[in-house]
């Protein structure tokens, strides 16, 4: 009877003699729900066994290299590691406190010791995130300083560079004192701190995030509705036609999607271009002149033009698996209850095909909002999108903690719209194929 | 059977040495990568027996970067733009190399005044100094052609759309150049705000005619498509188009951006002797002036100009084309990575926000 406890059967076979004694009990006089729990337990570990190397691949490599990018985006540590002295400084002051000697004394002290480890450059590269053209002054002050440095401390370091008595440096210096910081993300909406640590709008000149991130999720939109524009008549025709002819058209759908990127946004060039194909045909048929050739990419237009294209799958495919499945009677009972063609359209063909709609929606908005190499390639100046300034903090200015507040922010922005979707619409709805 | 012991023993210890003796470069890809491998690492493997394992990316400097951040360096050597040696060498990231430690010319020359100025750093030595030039489709101006970099401000004189850049550090030094600032004070114009205006403003003139591109390869794409009849482009790839595809394209020297890469050798690379040699080999007299066989990019010793020959197809006169010749070298502003160490993030979104209005 070893194996009572795996066999269920065996157990409630056994539960017949075991009548009356208040408590079911497997042949072997074991609690029967315990028994149970046991078996089911040890299947269910079994089963966890076999998705573990998914959930381990997903764990190394998903969640932690994104949570420890994100991590970035309110820890940086850059200061506050390398300057000990004067970070225990601005701990133990209040905000305002105009630097003493300790102060002096604690900086001098820090900056010869960051200088001789080589660490000076990580200590002005994290001030110079807040307040820009200081990372040469912790570098060149750091060359002087490491051949020693005599007190009095503020008047030598002042000696070397009259910026160090900037109170705005002070400021900048007590916010990077704590490696936790919500100044990236400040930075990603256009805000910054001023001398009493107040947040402010930055220059008008320099405000750009904002209007970026307005800009992508606007051109997103507007190439979702794009794609369900063109997407829908296609997706229809190819569930109704006969099979035959239908994959015919799926391929001609397929075959773009199976092509690189690269080679597709090319292409568009290749024929939006002013001195391209269209433009071409145009002035060819007259109906614009030489010198009006129009301006169809290196904007907006063509970032539009190009995505809408390379995103169009995403919509159909869904659309077109949901539109399989409805059943023709439908619309065809509708017709002959007296609906016009377009209410039978409108009332039953229309809201059976939502659960593919929405999902190629969510498909194509969240893969547009993060979209890269397509905008950075035919965008020009106007048809720039945010992941573009993304890529430019990762590999331009290497500030990967404005990089992750910026990933951080749009990674928000999604989650924000996909939980309105659900309230609205319901998660449930969505099919995939 | 011991012979056989010993004989495999030994067998094992030699490809046991063997293996060791390897070192990984990163380095950009591409025809450049080519010339490398031609001019660096062949005689390199032949003479020393270390085998050269070249890795392409984008821009070295980034794989480097998240190499030592996760604390695993894999590279030994990279090839990185000065304003990144500079900084990952302030930051710790790199070794300091000696140049006492790089060898002479071959006249005696020590190598700390053979090198260009600029080309030894603390932790980096150049091997190329290359050039962000002026390059226009002659086609476009049958008459007049322009000349300097004012012209290509001019649309009224040369019409036709313009090719720029889509970064601050390359456009910004151009707006001052056209506007009559020397090159010598382009950075202590940039440096204040009203140069800054001044740019901006300059650039202001051309921003309805430009056409904006990001990767190297595009800017030659556009000239040859007639699509901008004139741009900025880097000058190994408008040689290739000129040279090798026989493009109707010229080269305007005046105003030229010098820029340097550097060969640099992480902490913790695993293989640092190898790398540390390969690094002396490969920034030797002879190797800088074999590469400019292949690629239009200039040696950065004095010593090995002269020794600049022909292109590999065995007619073309490289020296011209050098962005270090004299003609070149007239009116060229120097990078300065410590100014944009300072004013790269600031300027960068400057830009961005005046390009996303209109």
């Amino acid at each position: 009877m070893a194996n009572a406890a795996l066999d269920p059967h065996a157990a409630i076979a056994t539960t017949a003699s075991g009548v009356g004694q208040g408590v079911l009990t497997t042949a072997d006089g074991r609690p029967l729900a315990r028994a149970l729990a046991r078996s089911q337990g040890r299947a269910r570990r079994k089963a966890f066994l076999l998705v573990l190397p998914l959930l381990a691949f997903i764990l190394i490599t998903f969640v932690v290299p994104i949570g420890q990018m994100l991590q970035r985006s309110f820890y940086n540590d850059g200061f506050s590691v390398h300057m000990p002295q004067v970070s225990a400084w601005f701990a133990a002051t209040e905000r305002g406190t105009p630097p003493d000697d300790a102060a002096w004394a604690a900086l001098a002290a820090d900056l010869t010791a960051s200088a001789e480890a080589r660490t000076i450059g990580v200590v002005g590269t994290r001030i110079n995130y807040d307040m820009s053209g200081t990372r040469s002054l912790f570098t060149s002050t750091g060359r002087q300083v490491r051949s020693g440095i005599e007190p009095p401390y503020d008047q030598a370091l002042l000696d070397i560079n009259p910026a160090w008595g900037d109170p705005m440096l002070w400021s900048t210096m007590r916010e990077a004192a704590s490696p936790y910081t919500a100044n990236f993300y400040l930075a990603s909406v256009d805000r910054t701190r001023d001398e009493q640590g107040q947040i402010q709008q930055v220059e008008e000149r320099q405000r750009v995030y904002l209007m970026l991130f307005w800009r992508t999720f606007w051109l997103s939109a507007v190439i979702t509705a794009l794609t369900f524009v063109l997407g829908f008549p296609i997706a229809h025709l190819l569930a109704t036609l006969p099979m035959r002819k239908s994959n015919l058209l799926m391929i001609l759908v397929l075959l773009p999607f199976w092509t690189s990127l690269l080679v597709r946004t090319t292409s568009w060039m290749v024929l939006l271009q002013q001195q391209g194909v269209i433009n071409d045909l145009l002035v060819w048929l007259g109906v614009i002149g030489g010198g009006e050739r129009l301006q169809m990419i290196y904007n907006q237009t063509g970032t539009i033009i190009a995505m809408t294209h390379i995103l169009l799958p995403f919509m159909i495919l869904p659309l077109y698996s949901v539109m399989r499945t409805i059943n023709p009677s439908y619309v065809r009972a509708a017709r002959s209850l007296g609906a016009t063609s377009w209410t039978a359209f409108r009332r039953i063909y229309f809201p059976q095909t939502l659960p593919g709609l929405g999902a190629g929606a969510m498909l194509v908005f969240i893969l547009a909002v993060g979209y890269y190499i397509t905008p950075a390639l035919v965008g020009g100046s106007s048809g720039q999108l945010i992941s573009n300034m993304i890529a430019q903090h990762m590999t331009g200015t290497l500030n990967w903690s404005m990089a992750a507040a910026l990933a951080a922010l749009l990674l928000g922005a999604v989650l924000i719209l996909y939980w309105l979707y659900d309230r609205l619409v319901g998660v449930d709805n969505l099919k995939l194929g | 059977m011991k012979t056989t012991l010993i004989l495999t023993t030994a067998l094992t210890g030699f490809g046991f040495a063997a293996a060791a003796q390897e070192v990984n470069v990163v380095s950009w890809g591409g025809a450049y990568e080519v010339s490398q491998v031609e001019a660096y690492n062949k005689p390199f493997t032949a003479e020393t027996g270390i085998k050269v394992n070249m890795i392409a990316a984008d821009n070295p400097a980034t794989p480097l970067r998240a190499q030592v951040e996760a604390n695993n360096v894999t590279g030994d050597v990279f090839d990185i733009e000065v304003s990144d040696a500079i900084r990952l060498c302030d930051e710790g990231a790199l070794v300091e190399i000696d140049p006492a430690d790089l060898p002479a010319a071959p006249d005696g020359t020590p190598a700390a005044e053979d090198f260009v100025p600029g080309a030894l750093q603390e932790c980096a030595v150049a091997n190329i100094v290359w050039g962000t030039v002026i390059s226009y489709n002659t086609t476009k101006f049958e008459g007049q052609a322009p000349s300097t970099a004012a012209d290509f401000f001019d649309t009224e004189t040369f019409p036709g759309k313009r090719g720029l850049p889509k970064n601050p550090k390359r456009t910004l030094y151009l707006a001052l150049i056209a506007d009559g600032v020397p090159a010598e004070e382009v950075y202590d114009v940039l440096g204040t705000d009203e140069g800054v205006e001044r740019a901006f403003a300059k650039l202001d003139t051309i921003k309805a005619d430009t056409v904006w591109w990001d990767a190297g390869a595009q800017p030659v794409q556009l000239l040859a498509d007639g699509e901008v009849s004139m741009t900025t482009v880097y000058n190994g790839r408008i040689f290739d188009a000129i040279v090798a595809e026989n493009q109707p394209f010229e080269i305007i020297w005046d105003g030229q951006y010098m820029d340097m890469d550097m060969f640099v050798i992480p902490k913790d690379a695993p293989n640092p002797e190898a790398a540390m040699e390969y690094l002396k080999f490969a920034t030797g007299t002879q190797r800088l002036a074999d590469q400019a066989k292949y690629i239009a990019y200039g040696p950065s010793r004095k010593s090995s100009a002269s020794l600049v020959g022909l292109y590999q197809d065995g007619k073309t006169e490289m020296a011209p084309h050098m962005p270090t010749s004299p003609e070149a070298l007239e009116n060229a502003v120097l990078d300065d990575p410590e100014f944009w160490a300072d004013h790269s993030a600031e300027l960068t979104e400057r830009f961005n926000s005046w390009l996303a209005s209109s």
